[in-house]
Formats: structure tokens, C-alpha cells, sequence
């Protein structure tokens, strides 16, 4: 800002309007084709899926760090105050991590239990050590 | 901005002598703290935001099936997606327009007020309270048609998804025509009369008259919803007739809970904004000289919302 003439600054704002419209733009576009509205081969095809995700999130990512540095003016900031907002988010990369992952955990952990439940149960057999009104689920997962 | 920087350097350099350095003269970030609390409340709240779209995450990978968004988010005022045949998430394109166009007016607003002029900074915050009121106004439609519409609640998510290849049944308990392919989504909707909501599946139940309970081809629940019938093609579940059931309950809390604190955000963010535009309209700001840097720091609130829109955005309806 206080390195650039008033009318560069206004056409920097134009730009920038023009740039997050587009990058929008291509998200949604990326999107749909992910989904199969654009090319209805593509339906359903989870590594198409994922890759369209990861597009979609880099550019997201991108339209931040813009707004941020752009609009918020930090490139502008003393690099201590930039670096004192924007190194605590890296513990997020750690919660996404994490978090997702557990996610995935309860998901495994519901369908083991389903399993298991739907498993006849049958008495100990003749012979076994354990006694005869024990009852065993016939499980060798 | 060069005024102000100057001028806080100078007092830096003034004091930078090791003695005064424990009486408060040095300002390492050379920001004013209101600027720099400004940064750490966006800071915390970010990390809110994220607490939010990360257990979206976590609940999305803990459930076998959940909405596609596509077809969720597809319906839109005035008949937009008629127009152009089908256009799901055209609604809430504009609506990310509408915030992206919000954020780059307050720029300009900021902009002015760096060269000192009122009026500047006046007409350029009163368009971005326009662009914060239009997109409250959008969510506002968004909710009423989700809540009244599609009948979604807190608890009750009336969206389901296949998890196989299939066909519908008709209201006889016979094939009907109509088939689904796996990881589509259905709406389950409410028999009621005159209160139908807008239907997906064109031509279907408009003439027919439902019974209650369990049907050959449709269960009618004790609230009115009608689930459908349907045999899955193939998986584990195939040749069996099975039941529509409501989708993953945790969706319409999550929708509503981080939609709703956005929304509250960007509601707020227009309260301050007219309170301080008020303020410079009285002239308030000039006679402080310093660049209008109030507005200056509710400008970083309001591109922090437009900032948490790109994630909510991602999550909700791109992902």
C-alpha cells in the first residue's frame, strides 16, 4: 500500500475481484465434473473424486492465502505479527489428521460391530475348558 | 497506511534505547493494538471455525453413506436452474459472489480512508453493508426452503443415499421404470395436503392416494413421510426389497449449526459495520487523523468472513 500509487492500488483491487471470481468459478466447475454433470462417464469414480477434492482444497487454500495477504494487507505486516497468526494454524493440519482418521476408526468399529452381532451364537463345545453354559460367538475374524 | 507507518517508526527510533524498552516504548509488530488484537480474535475464531468443519469431517468419514451435496444444494429462487435445464450450486455461487464482491468494496472503503477522504469511505462501506444484507438475504431463502421446503431439522435429515445400483417400485409393489445408480441421493418427502415442497422426481405421487403404515410399494410414517420402496442391482442387499430411510442425522445439525455461526458473523459484521460507518458520517474518524484505521480493523473482520465462506463453501458444497 504505502509503496504503490492510489490508481495501481485500484487496479490491483479490480484484479484481485476478477481473480477470486474465476478461481470460484473453476471450484464449482471442477466440482460438478467430480460428480459426473459434466461427463457422465465419470460418476461415482472415487480416485476422481479425490483428485477433484484435492484441486478443489488447493485452490481454496490459494483464495486464503490471497484475502489474506491481498485484501487483510499482511504482506504488508511486520513478519513476527505475520508468522505469530499464521504458524499456530499449522496445528490444524495436525486436527485434520487426527480427526478424520478417528472418524474413520468409529465407521470400522460400527460395521465390526454390526458383523458380530449378526454372527450366530452357539454353547462351548463338548470338550473345551470352559464350562457349559458358557456361550461363544463363532467369530474368526 | 504511510502516514501512520512513518510516524509509529519515528517513535519507534525515538526510544529504541535499552532503558526503555521495560516502559512499553518498543512496538516489535509496529501495528497499534488494536490491529493486533484484531489479528489474534480472527486468530481464535478461525480456530472455532475449524473445531466445526473439522467434526463435519470426523462425522462425514464415521457414516457409510451421506448427502451429495449437488443434489441437496440444487434448488434456487425464480426458477434459475429451470431456465438453464439443471444447475445444481448455481444458488450458492452467487451467494460466494456476493461476499468476494462485499470484501473487495471494503478494500476500496479502506483505501479511502488512507487518503483521508469521508466520502470515499462512506459510499464504498455503505455497498458492502448492501453486499453482507444481500447475502443474509440469500441464507434466509436457503433455510426457509431447507426447513419448510424439504422438511430438514436438526435432527431429522430427510436426504438419503444409495449405496448400490437399483430400481424404485412402484405404489402396486411392481418395477417401476424408474432407476437409481449407487452414491445417488434421494428426499424423502412428506405427504400432507397442499404442503408437498418442491419434488425431485417429477410426476411422482401427485395423484395418488397414500395409506398409512407399511405398503406394497411405500411406507407412510406416523409424521407423514413417504419412503419408497426400491430392489438394489447387485451388492450384498441385492433382489431384497428394502426402505428409504432418513439420511445420517448429524448432516442437518451440522448444516445449520456452522451455516447459522457464519450467517451470525456476517450479521454482526453488518451491525458494526453501519455502527461505524455512522461514525464516519459524523466525522468522528477525521478529526482522529490516524487513516481511518477503525475501519481499517473492521475490515479485517469482514474479509475474515468472506475468508471462513471459502472454507464453508469447500466443505459443504464442493467437497
Amino acid at each position: 500500500m504505502s509503496h504503490v500509487s492510489y490508481e495501481q492500488s485500484k487496479k490491483n483491487v479490480v484484479k484481485g475481484l476478477i481473480l477470486l471470481a474465476v478461481v470460484t468459478l473453476i471450484e464449482v466447475v471442477i466440482s460438478l465434473f467430480g460428480k459426473g454433470h459434466i461427463i457422465k462417464g465419470v460418476h461415482g469414480n472415487v480416485i476422481v473424486l479425490a483428485t477433484c477434492g484435492l484441486f478443489i482444497a488447493g485452490l481454496s487454500l490459494y483464495k486464503a492465502y490471497f484475502i489474506v495477504y491481498e485484501f487483510m494487507h499482511m504482506k504488508h505486516e511486520v513478519k513476527g505479527l505475520a508468522m505469530s497468526v499464521i504458524l499456530p494454524m499449522l496445528l490444524l493440519v495436525w486436527a485434520i489428521i487426527a480427526f478424520f482418521q478417528e472418524g474413520n476408526a468409529w465407521k470400522n468399529r460400527r460395521e465390526d460391530v454390526q458383523k458380530r452381532n449378526a454372527q450366530p451364537i452357539t454353547p462351548a463345545q463338548e470338550g473345551s475348558l470352559l464350562s457349559p453354559d458358557t456361550y461363544q460367538l463363532d467369530w474368526k475374524g | 497506511m504511510a502516514t501512520t507507518d512513518t510516524a509509529l517508526e519515528h517513535h519507534v527510533h525515538e526510544h529504541d534505547h535499552e532503558g526503555d524498552a521495560w516502559s512499553g516504548a518498543q512496538s516489535p509488530f509496529k501495528a497499534s493494538y488494536g490491529k493486533l488484537m484484531m489479528w489474534y480474535f480472527l486468530l481464535s475464531d478461525a480456530f472455532t471455525f475449524a473445531g466445526f468443519l473439522i467434526t463435519y469431517g470426523a462425522l462425514r468419514f464415521s457414516s457409510p453413506t451421506w448427502p451429495v451435496p449437488d443434489f441437496v444444494f440444487a434448488t434456487d429462487p425464480f426458477g434459475i436452474s429451470a431456465f438453464f435445464g439443471s444447475a445444481p450450486l448455481i444458488f450458492v455461487t452467487f451467494m460466494s459472489f456476493l461476499l468476494i464482491i462485499s470484501s473487495v468494496t471494503m478494500v476500496r472503503a479502506v483505501q479511502e480512508g488512507h487518503r483521508e477522504n469521508k466520502n470515499g469511505v462512506l459510499i464504498w462501506m455503505i455497498l458492502t453493508i448492501f453486499g453482507g444484507l444481500g447475502f443474509l438475504g440469500c441464507q434466509a431463502w436457503e433455510w426457509t426452503n431447507l426447513i419448510s421446503g424439504e422438511n430438514m431439522s436438526l435432527t431429522r435429515n430427510t436426504f438419503g443415499t444409495h449405496t448400490a445400483d437399483g430400481y424404485y417400485l412402484d405404489h402396486e409393489g411392481k418395477k417401476s421404470a424408474e432407476t437409481f445408480r449407487e452414491g445417488e441421493s434421494y428426499l424423502i418427502h412428506r405427504h400432507a395436503a397442499g404442503g408437498h415442497g418442491e419434488s425431485h422426481e417429477a410426476g411422482h405421487g401427485a395423484a395418488h392416494e397414500y395409506k398409512k403404515g407399511e405398503q406394497a410399494g411405500y411406507m407412510l410414517d406416523d409424521q407423514s413421510f413417504i419412503h419408497r420402496k426400491y430392489v438394489y442391482a447387485d451388492g450384498p442387499l441385492k433382489g431384497q426389497t428394502q426402505t428409504e430411510q432418513f439420511g445420517p442425522r448429524a448432516f442437518g445439525a451440522l448444516f445449520f449449526f456452522i451455516t447459522g455461526f457464519h450467517g451470525f458473523h456476517v450479521f454482526s459484521g453488518v451491525v458494526f459495520l453501519v455502527i461505524i460507518a455512522l461514525n464516519v458520517a459524523s466525522g468522528v474518524y477525521a478529526a482522529r487523523k490516524n487513516g481511518y484505521e477503525m475501519v481499517e480493523k473492521i475490515g479485517l473482520y469482514w474479509h475474515f468472513v468472506d475468508l471462513v465462506w471459502v472454507f464453508v463453501f469447500l466443505v459443504f458444497y464442493l467437497l
